[in-house]
């Protein structure tokens, strides 16, 4: 019997197969999310534990990595709506090379602090879209809604946050 | 808002937020998942309690039924 059809049975030792094979990728999709590696972490477990769980919805002849990835991003939307109140984001495993040193303390400060209060569903698109520069299509499959509605979330996320950066006092100049 | 407006702001919140280059995992969490599977099956479901307590509630509404309770045990 093939793998996945054993892990659709109930198989643990199919289950780990595809645990160790797919760990990696689910953390990597999950870390660009929350941007956090310890709730990644946590967040991973709690994936694989919602793929064991349905697993016998799961029809064997289709793509696991790709359920794999909506499952994650289910999961990650659902850290991210228990965290929205927090009003900070970690920076760790931003690349701070990368970081403007023109751009003040402050004001990044307050950029974090209005895209952290983006309702959820907004935050998810507009990380995976406008910070980690994933496709619009990759990200219709992993939210599992149709491009056009990522591209209004997206477009609805950018006017939330510009309305309140405005009203924090943040300049947005096109030269930036 | 245009596109270069979306632009802008796309840009400013890279220089806030930069993209995660540290995807890496560093540890296998293979032993962590098989905790939360131990963990899991140990649970009892929400539901199963409240069959108990709507158990429990009939029980003391109507304690005739608690020999044929026995005898169908």
């Amino acid at each position: 019997m093939e793998l996945l059809e054993r892990f659709a049975t109930g198989d643990l030792e199919a289950f780990e197969t595809l645990f160790r094979g797919h760990q990696k990728h689910v953390y990597a999709w999950i870390v660009r999310i929350v941007r956090d590696s310890g709730i990644a972490e946590d967040l991973t477990v709690e994936t694989f534990w919602r793929i064991y769980r349905s697993r016998a919805r799961f029809d064997p002849a289709g793509n696991f990595p790709a359920w794999a990835r909506r499952i994650a991003t289910n999961a990650a939307l659902d850290h991210l709506r228990k965290s929205r109140r927090e009003t900070d984001l970690p920076e760790d495993l931003a690349c701070p090379a990368k970081a403007d040193p023109a751009v003040q303390r402050e004001t990044r400060q307050r950029i974090r602090q209005a895209f952290s209060q983006l309702p959820a569903k907004y935050r998810l698109v507009a990380t995976l879209a406008l910070l980690e520069d994933e496709p619009y299509e990759k990200i219709a499959a992993a939210t599992g809604i149709s491009v056009a509605l990522v591209k209004v979330r997206v477009f609805r996320a950018v006017r939330a946050l510009r309305k309140k950066l405005l009203s924090m006092g943040v300049e947005i100049s096109r030269e930036t | 808002m245009n596109q270069q407006d979306h632009q802008a702001l796309q840009t400013l919140l890279k220089q806030a937020l930069a993209p995660v280059t540290d995807t890496e995992l560093v540890r296998d969490l293979w032993p962590e998942m098989l905790r939360k599977l131990d963990r899991q099956a140990a649970r009892v479901p929400w539901f199963d309690w409240t069959l108990v307590a709507l158990l429990c509630v009939v029980l003391l509404l109507f304690p005739r039924a608690i020999p044929a309770l026995l005898y169908h045990l």
